[in-house]
């Protein structure tokens, strides 16, 4: 089977439970004719044609709400936000609406938001958010954010299966230059669970998205200049959070590093820490560090996108401060 | 696609209102009346602290809610605001839910998740009344029913929707997001603007530059069409042309209802924002039912005492509805935890509400435990 890359995967998966589910539709801006402002929904319109391929006017509003109520009525949505930076445009529809709609009044909500996310891409303040933590916050959603080609078409295929609202962050970094090997048939990656990305035993690093790849050359460069066995976790899933995984891999190396491309305060690292403290405290022999992008809107130079963002230097000074505990 | 203005009067009230045989327009005088009674029950359980939260009246509305619900099939959906409690009724749902609901009763439609008329019941024709509960961000609701009725379209279904604003709703994103993109969709909505003076203390001069609110239609590429809200037969001949033009696959069309508002933003509001006489004014003059009885008494003859026995009907519905509704018991606090996904279908509760143990709280305590090297590191 050939390699495909993450962007492909996903684009893969959607075509996969399009055929499967006449349930399921597109909406977006400019997904239809031009495919896609990434060319993920490339080719879906010829295929499905335009009642299932749908353009829609610069509206996240009406965009996420119309997803909504086509759900309600047996609908299984996947919605584009050209760039998720704009999913703040739909903050309301998503909290207040979507979020609560099966608790208040028993609506199921089956539906997919999902959009080029994250930074490295020189990419400036409105096309380079994170914007995952406001959302774990609200109770009613759920948060996927894959790190491999193959978790991206799992990924996608059980957020469109499921029955309530998945948010579904796309590497854009990764769009091009990560490639997997898809596995045959029907290839679901079920949601809330984790992934070991390398099996280590001396610290843990837990991270999600693009810096799974950071964590993973800095955990062989860890490996080669201090002889340190890193575990790195992908969390995959951000809502609901993998806290077996995450506590598996705390008795198994007793030292914790996170790492998120979100910026610091407020971002699921604090999260992450505080639900290791309630429930495996005692296992820790170091405290719990972490390696964020700084508390900065994310600027467009290189020299400052790459002084903001965490990287791989970062990532080793965190770890080696850590076994040094 | 120019809007239209049309005024009703107790003279005119428009053809397709006025073709309703007597028996149709009873039941019209019926829902109103039990909008008006209903609520008045509820102001009562209100001051014995019955009523959990907020109350939200529609006095002096009944009829632009009324009349608009009366417009559309058993099939269609509709999307009320707070002041449509008698859009709801209409369209099939009970005192006793209502009183449920507002009493925060265990087995209300909500469970006591939600408040007030803040309920629905959607899904297949038939088996569904049809209308779906609305949320308190304004304007959200368009979007929504945008969505709904989208998927009439794609399936092909003798389908309708209908959904409320007020007059405030028409300054938010969400409403026109909304019907911007259900007009491009040329989708079978209805949208209703009723403009009843007051978004809570906010007069519309405050909200809007527009002269009227029906002139938006034209920026839509909409239908637009104004009517006297207070004149029952109006507000039934203006959204029957409207939910026909819809079904007729002729798109969106917006309504602006033109109504008072007789009571506060909800039962607390002293409404000391409200120019002295104004709202004696619209009692004394243009008070949908009175209006109504006098043309069932004057141009239909139904006589006084046929209208009493519809009274009479009524309050006993809702002595009935509210001593049921008062057996009824309060929901079990655990219940809070169920059924915010399908899949966990429900959270467990914090430990420190299971008892305050440590294994309550799942702190493990390995082997080993406290006897930590101080001197093997430290904070740097």
């Amino acid at each position: 089977m050939a390699e495909i890359t993450y962007l492909e995967a996903i684009r893969e998966a959607i075509d996969e439970e399009m055929a499967r589910d006449p349930n399921v539709f597109l909406m977006g801006e400019d997904i239809g004719a031009y495919g896609g402002a990434f060319k993920v929904t490339e080719g879906m319109l010829a295929t499905y044609g335009e009642p299932r391929v749908i353009d829609t006017p610069i509206s996240e509003i009406a965009i996420v709400g119309a997803a909504a109520g086509a759900a309600h009525m047996g609908m299984r949505p996947v919605v584009e936000m050209q760039f998720i930076d704009f999913i703040a445009n739909a903050y309301d529809m998503l909290t207040n609406y979507v979020a609560t709609a099966r608790y208040r009044a028993f609506l199921p909500c089956p539906m997919v938001v999902r959009g080029p996310s994250g930074g490295y891409v020189r990419g400036g303040p409105f096309h380079s958010q994170n914007p995952e933590a406001g959302f774990i916050h609200t109770p009613g959603l759920k948060v996927v954010y894959p790190a491999t080609a193959e978790d991206a078409k799992g990924l996608m295929k059980a957020a469109i299966r499921d029955d309530d609202c998945v948010l579904f962050f796309e590497h854009k970094y990764l769009y091009r230059r990560i490639k997997g090997v898809m596995p045959a048939g029907d290839h679901l990656v079920p949601i809330g669970q984790a992934r070991t990305a390398r099996e280590g035993t001396d610290l843990s690093i837990i991270t999600y998205a693009a810096t799974v790849h950071k964590a993973l050359e800095a955990a062989e460069r860890l490996q080669q200049q201090d002889g340190l066995s890193v575990e790195v976790i992908d969390l995959r899933s951000l809502a609901p959070l993998d806290d077996e995984a995450i506590l598996a891999t705390v008795r198994k190396t007793h030292r914790v590093l996170i790492v998120h491309e979100d910026t610091r305060t407020g971002g699921i690292a604090g999260e992450l820490t505080a639900r290791i403290n309630e429930h495996a405290f005692a296992h820790l022999d170091a405290p719990v560090l972490r390696v964020t992008a700084h508390d900065i809107p994310l600027p467009y130079a290189p020299s400052l996108e790459d002084f903001v963002l965490p990287q791989v230097d970062d990532i080793c000074v965190a770890a080696r401060r850590l076994v040094a505990w | 696609m120019a809007a239209r203005r049309r005024r009703g009067s107790e003279t005119a009230g428009g053809h397709l209102g006025e073709a309703l045989p007597l028996e149709r327009k009873l039941a019209l005088y019926y829902w109103m009346r039990l909008t008006r009674t209903l609520e008045e029950r509820l102001v009562a359980l209100y001051r014995q602290t019955k009523v959990v939260g907020g109350l939200f009246r529609s006095l002096g509305q009944e009829a632009d809610a009324v009349g608009s619900c009366f417009a559309l099939e058993s099939r269609d959906v509709m999307s009320p605001l707070i002041r449509n409690m008698g859009a709801m009724l209409v369209k099939g749902a009970t005192p006793l839910e209502i009183l449920k609901q507002y009493m925060a009763k265990g087995d209300s439609p909500t469970r006591g998740r939600e408040l007030n008329i803040h309920f629905g019941d959607i899904g297949p024709a038939g088996t569904t009344r049809g209308f779906l509960g609305q949320i308190s961000p304004l304007g959200d609701m368009v979007p929504v029913m945008a969505g709904v009725t989208m998927t009439f379209k794609m399936r092909g279904e003798d389908r309708v929707g209908l959904v409320y604003v007020g007059d405030g709703a028409t300054s938010t994103g969400a409403f026109h997001e909304g019907i911007n993109f259900a007009a491009v969709q040329r989708l079978p909505l209805v949208v209703i603007i009723e403009n009843n003076g007051y978004a809570y203390s906010t007069p519309t001069a405050k909200q809007t530059a527009a002269k009227q609110f029906v002139d938006k239609a034209i920026g839509y590429g909409v239908y637009g069409e104004q009517c006297d809200g207070n004149d029952v037969l109006a507000v039934y001949d203006c959204t029957k042309r409207a939910v026909d033009r819809a079904r007729a696959g002729e798109g969106v069309s917006l309504l602006e209802f033109m109504t008072y508002r007789r009571k506060g933003h909800a039962e607390h509001d002293n409404q000391s924002y409200v120019p002295e006489g104004e709202i004696e004014r619209w009692a004394a003059e243009n008070d949908p039912i009175d209006r109504f009885v006098r043309v069932l008494r004057d141009r239909e003859g139904v006589r006084a005492e046929t209208l009493a026995e519809i009274d009479a009907r009524i309050v006993r519905e809702i002595d009935a509805a509210t001593d049921e509704a008062e057996r009824s018991g309060v929901p079990h606090p655990l219940d809070a935890l169920v059924g915010v996904y399908a899949d966990p279908p429900a959270e467990r509760p914090l430990w420190f509400r299971e008892g305050a143990d440590v294994s309550a709280l799942g702190q493990e305590r390995p082997e080993g435990w406290g006897t930590w090297d101080a001197s093997k590191g430290g904070a740097r």
